[in-house]
């Protein structure tokens, strides 16, 4: 799971044109050199889109927002065939972009 | 036959029996149960029956039963235990693998330590809980959340690769180091009824030196580990209070132990010329411990050891005891100016007051020394250093 900070979000703002290519080439580059181990990934449109329903209430409930208002937000997945947490961590450590990964198994 | 004793023969196997039936039975948490089971037994009736001559292969029949019993539904584990009817030969050392299991970084440290001591040292869920003084329960849940996750997040049972190892290694190490910290600084001079956790952070230590002759580091901590040990007993006086290193009777410090220790530093540094925050580290120790009185420290040499620690691991805590060589090098208005700064990282750390205070009292700054004296004593938990700062408050 790619997660996003604030931070990290306005440094892509405030980068020019070439660079935030060049950014978004390194991106590309990481799944073309490991595309043999991702099986699927996908890229979430900014949290501003996000609307949440609760069920945990008598009624549903519709907020406007993600499901926690917080400083970093997912932004994306990747799902990668991997023998173990391992090879899983050496593919997150070259990962271009967001600050931060988390690993979790998948069923 | 004496609890240590006991628990000495218990550690000799532990890691080797886990290690072999991590190997068959490919599953580290059915193995790990197995282990413990055994070695619950073994604490049971050891005492009254005797070690018996092979203690592994006692420990091993008594977890094969146990498992043929337990994993009777898994015709899997069945079929592969009931083949093992002997330790298997110590070819390579398994050990190491199961080490570097347990510290896996992506295990709190908390996890790490008490897994290692119970999977490697073969500790019972209750040692730990009494070493540590924490409920018995909160150490049984840190495990089983562990063994979890190795097994769910598939935390490979393996030695990292070389590339991956100098870090991984630096996980194994502060494990070991935190370890000997924790066992050395809670100890008193009477024995408590704790597990002696000094006693396997350097039983730890020594394994991962011997199980690594390449790595410097291990040999280091091993050294570092030693050189503490060594000077031990005079520690603390006949009412068990704590004595300051200047104040020491040095006739009471191992002078082979201390020969020792050194010559296996001075090897490791100069067979792989690779210095680490460890080595460094050891080397601090082996300058104090071969001056023949405080007044024969090498401090200057002392001080160019800090610098080079501080250049391979930056701390705050490490910029603080440096402060301490400043002082006898340059004086304590310089070493009080070494402080400046540290106050912020270092708020909440008994011993940046306490030295504080000594820097303080140096300079004829009584009122501030007092101040900076309570403050620590406020922060302390061990019973040692409140009683010497108490004192200390008393004279001025």
């Amino acid at each position: 799971m790619f997660v996003e900070t604030e931070e990290f979000a306005r440094q892509l703002e405030e980068m020019g044109e070439l660079e935030q290519q060049a950014a978004y080439a390194a991106v590309g580059r990481w799944f073309a050199e490991h595309a043999d181990k991702i099986t699927h990934h996908t890229h979430l449109a900014p949290v501003h889109t996000a609307t949440t329903v609760r069920l945990d209430g008598a009624e549903p409930l519709i907020t406007d927002g993600p499901f926690v208002e917080g400083k970093e937000v997912v932004s994306g997945f990747a799902e990668v065939e991997v023998a173990d947490l391992d090879e899983a961590l050496r593919l997150a450590r070259s990962w271009p972009a967001c600050p931060i990964v988390e690993i979790r198994p998948a069923s | 036959m004496s609890e240590d004793a006991l628990a000495r023969v218990v550690r000799e196997h532990a890691g080797r029996l886990t290690a072999s039936l991590v190997s068959l039975l490919g599953d580290f948490a059915a193995a790990e149960d197995l282990v413990q089971d055994a070695i619950e037994t073994a604490l049971r009736r050891w005492p009254a029956e005797g070690v018996p001559e092979r203690p592994d292969a006692w420990l091993l029949t008594v977890a094969r039963r146990r498992g043929l019993d337990v994993l009777r539904r898994e015709s899997n584990y069945r079929a592969k235990l009931a083949r093992l009817t002997r330790p298997e030969p110590a070819a390579a050392d398994d050990r190491l693998r199961l080490i570097f299991t347990c510290c896996h970084p992506a295990l709190s440290r908390a996890a790490q330590i008490a897994l290692t001591l119970r999977v490697v040292c073969g500790l019972s869920t209750a040692q730990i809980a009494a070493a540590f003084l924490v409920p018995e329960s909160t150490v049984a849940q840190r495990i089983t959340r562990a063994k979890r996750k190795i097994g769910e997040a598939g935390i490979p049972y393996r030695v990292p690769s070389q590339e991956e190892l100098p870090g991984r290694l630096g996980e194994v190490l502060a494990v070991i180091y935190l370890l000997f910290n924790e066992g050395y600084l809670s100890s008193t001079a009477e024995r408590s009824q704790a597990r002696d956790l000094v006693d396997d952070a350097e039983w730890l230590a020594a394994l991962l030196a011997n199980l690594m002759p390449k790595e410097p580091e291990a040999a280091g901590l091993l050294a570092l580990i030693r050189l503490h040990r060594a000077r031990g007993a005079a520690r603390f006086d006949a009412e068990g209070r704590l004595v300051l290193l200047a104040d020491q009777d040095r006739s009471l410090w191992d002078r082979q132990a201390i020969e020792d220790a050194t010559r296996l530093l001075t090897r490791a540094a100069r067979a792989h010329r690779r210095p680490g925050p460890y080595q460094v580290q050891a080397a601090i120790v082996a300058c104090h411990a071969e001056a023949a009185g405080f007044a024969d420290t090498d401090w200057a040499q002392i001080l160019v050891l800090y610098d080079m620690l501080l250049h391979l691991a930056p701390s705050p805590v490490t910029r603080l005891h440096r402060a301490v060589a400043v002082r006898y090098t340059r004086g304590p208005r310089a070493a009080l100016a070494e402080l400046e700064g540290l106050g912020p990282p270092l708020q909440r750390y008994a011993l940046y007051h306490a030295t504080r205070a000594e820097l303080l009292r140096d300079l004829g700054r009584r009122e501030e020394a007092r101040r900076a004296d309570e403050r620590a004593l406020d922060l302390t938990a061990n019973p040692a250093q409140q009683a010497l700062l108490e004192r200390r408050l008393r004279w001025d």
